[in-house]
C-alpha cells in the first residue's frame, strides 16, 4: 500500500465516508425518494379506504381456498340436499305453492342470500375485535394517514368482495342446477351482497361497541341469525307461518333478500311497492349500520 | 453546558418552522384520571426529545396525541405547524411512529409488512419494494424477509417496527418506550440505529423510564410525573440542576440502613435513604467515604459513582424511576 499524499488522503476520506453511509443508511437513497409528506396525505385522504381494503384482501387470500370451498360446497351441499332430495318430495305438492316454480329454483335465492348473512356474520364480527382488541390490526394503520372511517371503509369494502365473489360462484351452480330461470337472475348477486351489507353493518357497529369478548358472537349466531335463517321464507313461503312468527321475517335482511332474489331468478310475482320496499329496507339497514360503525369507529380510536 | 438550547443550524429557512411541534397545555383526562395535566413543550427540527418517567407518568398518552391518533381534552398542540385534530392525515404523513405495544401484521410476512405499510402512505410498489429491503438491512433483518412475524424474537419485532416506521422517510420519529423488554445487546443495536437517524437529521420524540437510554439518546428531555412536567433541559443539566457531581452508595444492611441517618448527619450535601441503601450526595464520594470510615462507621459494601438521571428523579419526586 503506498502511501497518500495529503490532499489524496483527505479526498479520499472523504468519499470513503460518503460511500460508507450511502450503503448503511436507510434515507440517503441514490434514486429512491419518497414522495413528500403532502403528497402521501392527499393520497390518502382520497383513496385510503382502499389502501386498507387492498390489506385485507392480501389477508384474506391466505385463507382464499378455504373461502373457496365455502363458496361451492356449501351451495353444491344444499341444493343437492334441498333441491334433490327434499324437492322430490315436496315438487308433488301443487305447483303454485312455491310461486309456481320447482322447488329447488324456490330455495336457490334463499340460499344465495342466507350464505351472504352467515358470511357477514363472521366477516363483520371476529376480524372487528380482532382489529380493536386481539392481535390490535387496526392500530397499525391507524398511525399512518388513514382516518378511523377509512380503516372501516376499508373492511367493508373488501368484505363486499368476498360477497361479490363468493355469490358469482354461488349463482353460477345455481344457473348449473337450471334453478335460475329468468334472463334477470344475475341480479341476486348483487341482492345477496346487499342483504350480506344490509344485516353485516349493524353487526360491525355492534362488535365495534364489545370491549370484552364473553362469547356474545356465538350468541349472535345461536340467536339471531339462526332464527333469521329458519323464519325468513327460505325454506317455504313466509305466509305458510303463523302470524306470532311472521314478524320475524318482516325485520329480517334475508327475508327481504330472499323475496327481491326471487323476483330476479324467476320472475316471483309480487306488488312493486313490496319490492320498492325490500330494496329501501335493506339500503336503509346497511346505511344505520354503517353510520353506527363509523362513529363508533372514530370514537374508539380517537381514545 | 446547556447543550442544544439555541436549535440546529439549519432554520435559516423562512418559511420552515422554528419548532416542528410545540404543545401548549396539552392535557387528557380518561373520566376521573387525568394521564396528562397541562404539560408544555418544543422541539425544535433536529433535536432528539426525551420524555422521561415511570409507568404511569403519561408519556405514551403525550405521545398518541402527537401522533394525532388521541384526541387531546385541551390545550395547544401543532405539528409542523398543523393540529393534528384538524389535519389528522397530513401530520401523521410527516410521522414515523414506533408505539409502545407492536402492532405488527403477525399474519403476513416480515417484508410484507414493511410494503403494506408503504402503501397506506400512497407510495409506490416501485419505491417500496427496494425501500423495503434497504430498511431489513438497516433492521439486519435481511435473512427474516420472508419469515412470519409471529416467528420473530422480542428485539427483532422491536427493530422490525422501527423499519416499517421508516418507510415513508419521515423527519419526525416517535418512539414510545422504544427498547423496554429488550435484553442488554438488543438496546445497543436499537441505539446504535437510533444514533444513525439522529445522524442524519431526524427528530426524535422518545419516552423511556430507562435513565441510561436517555442519558444516551437525548438532547434534552423533560421528566414527568403524573402527567406533569418536573424538571426539563439536556441530561448534563438536570444533573448539574439536581444532583451533585458524584454519589456514595453505602449499605448497612436491611435493618441499619433506616436508623444509620443520623449518624452520617453532615457528610456531603444530602442524604437519601432508601430501603436498601443509604445515598450520600457530595461533589466529592471518596472523600465522603473517608468521613464515614473517620466516624467508625463499617457499611457492609460502598460504591462511589456519578450522578444520574436516576438521582434526579428520585430528588424531584423522592421515588425510584423503575419500581
Ligand atoms: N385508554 C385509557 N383509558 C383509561 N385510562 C388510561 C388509558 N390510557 C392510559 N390511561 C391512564 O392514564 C395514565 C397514564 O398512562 P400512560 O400514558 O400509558 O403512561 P406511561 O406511558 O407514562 O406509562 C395511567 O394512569 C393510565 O392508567
Ligand atoms: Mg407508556
Amino acid at each position: 500500500m503506498t502511501e497518500p499524499s495529503t490532499a489524496g488522503r483527505a479526498a479520499g476520506s472523504a468519499s470513503g465516508e460518503a460511500s460508507a453511509s450511502s450503503s448503511e443508511s436507510p434515507t440517503a437513497g441514490r434514486t429512491l425518494r419518497a414522495h413528500p409528506p403532502e403528497v402521501s396525505a392527499a393520497k390518502a385522504r382520497r383513496w385510503g379506504a382502499f389502501y386498507y381494503a387492498e390489506q385485507v384482501l392480501r389477508v384474506m387470500k391466505g385463507y382464499g381456498w378455504s373461502i373457496f370451498l365455502y363458496s361451492v360446497g356449501q351451495p353444491a351441499a344444499y341444493l343437492f340436499a334441498m333441491g334433490v332430495g327434499l324437492a322430490t318430495l315436496v315438487d308433488t305438492s301443487a305447483v303454485s305453492a312455491f310461486g309456481g316454480v320447482s322447488y329447488i329454483a324456490f330455495i336457490a335465492p334463499a340460499l344465495l342470500v342466507s350464505a351472504a348473512v352467515m358470511t357477514a356474520a363472521t366477516e363483520f364480527t371476529f376480524p372487528v375485535m380482532d382489529g380493536f382488541k386481539w392481535r390490535r390490526v387496526y392500530y397499525g394503520p391507524h398511525a399512518s394517514p388513514l382516518t378511523p372511517e377509512q380503516i372501516a371503509a376499508g373492511q367493508i369494502i373488501a368484505v363486499t368482495l368476498r360477497f361479490l365473489l363468493q355469490s358469482v360462484i354461488y349463482f353460477a351452480i345455481v344457473a348449473l342446477f337450471g334453478a335460475s330461470p329468468s334472463g334477470w337472475g344475475w341480479g341476486s348477486v348483487l341482492v345477496a351482497t346487499l342483504a350480506g351489507l344490509s344485516f353485516g353493518l349493524p353487526l360491525m357497529a355492534y362488535a365495534t361497541s364489545i370491549k370484552e369478548d364473553k362469547g356474545q358472537f356465538a350468541m349472535v349466531m345461536r340467536f339471531i341469525v339462526m332464527p333469521l335463517f329458519l323464519f325468513s321464507g327460505t325454506f317455504f313461503p313466509l305466509d305458510t307461518l303463523p302470524v306470532l312468527v311472521r314478524w320475524i321475517g318482516w325485520i329480517s335482511p334475508i327475508w327481504h333478500g330472499t323475496e327481491l332474489g326471487r323476483v330476479m331468478t324467476f320472475g316471483y310475482e309480487e306488488s312493486p311497492v313490496l319490492t320498492i320496499i325490500h330494496v329501501l329496507f335493506l339500503l336503509g339497514l346497511a346505511w344505520f349500520g354503517w353510520v353506527l360503525t363509523k362513529r363508533q369507529f372514530i370514537r374508539r380510536m380517537g381514545q | 453546558m446547556p447543550a442544544n438550547e439555541t436549535g440546529p443550524e439549519r432554520d435559516k429557512e423562512p418559511a420552515a418552522p422554528r419548532y416542528v411541534i410545540t404543545a401548549e397545555n396539552l392535557t387528557k383526562t380518561y373520566g376521573d384520571v387525568t394521564a396528562v395535566d397541562g404539560i408544555s413543550f418544543s422541539v425544535p427540527a433536529g433535536e432528539s426529545f426525551g420524555l422521561l418517567g415511570p409507568n404511569g407518568a403519561g408519556k405514551s398518552t403525550t405521545m398518541k396525541m402527537i401522533g394525532g391518533v388521541s384526541q387531546r381534552t385541551s390545550g395547544n398542540l401543532t405539528i409542523m405547524g398543523l393540529d393534528p385534530e384538524q389535519n389528522g392525515p397530513e401530520v401523521r404523513a410527516h410521522l414515523g411512529v414506533v408505539p409502545q405495544q407492536d402492532n405488527l401484521d403477525e399474519e403476513l410476512k416480515v417484508r410484507d409488512n414493511l410494503l403494506v405499510y408503504g402503501r397506506y402512505f400512497g407510495l409506490p410498489m416501485s419505491y417500496l419494494k427496494p425501500k423495503a429491503d434497504e430498511l431489513l438491512e438497516f433492521a439486519q433483518l435481511t435473512d427474516k424477509a420472508k419469515s412470519k412475524v409471529d416467528a420473530l424474537s422480542g428485539g427483532m419485532k422491536r427493530r422490525l417496527t422501527i423499519a416499517r416506521s421508516l418507510i415513508n422517510e419521515p423527519r419526525i420519529l416517535l418512539l414510545d418506550e422504544p427498547t423496554t423488554g429488550l435484553d442488554p445487546q438488543a438496546r445497543h443495536i436499537l441505539w446504535d440505529r437510533l444514533f444513525r437517524l439522529k445522524e442524519q437529521g431526524v427528530t426524535l420524540i422518545l419516552t423511556t423510564h430507562y435513565m441510561d437510554e436517555a442519558e444516551q439518546l437525548c438532547d434534552r428531555l423533560i421528566v414527568v410525573d403524573k402527567g406533569r412536567i418536573m424538571a426539563e433541559g439536556s441530561p448534563a443539566a438536570l444533573i448539574r440542576d439536581y444532583s451533585t457531581r458524584e454519589v456514595l452508595e453505602l449499605r448497612f444492611g436491611s435493618e441499619r440502613n433506616a436508623s444509620i441517618g443520623a449518624e452520617l448527619e453532615g457528610i456531603g450535601e444530602r442524604l437519601e435513604t432508601l430501603p436498601d441503601r443509604v445515598l450520600i450526595y457530595t461533589h466529592d464520594g471518596e472523600a465522603a467515604l473517608e468521613e464515614v470510615s473517620a466516624r467508625g462507621l463499617r457499611p457492609l459494601t460502598s460504591l462511589v459513582r456519578r450522578s444520574s438521571l436516576e438521582d434526579v428523579f428520585l430528588r424531584l419526586t423522592g421515588r425510584s424511576l423503575v419500581d
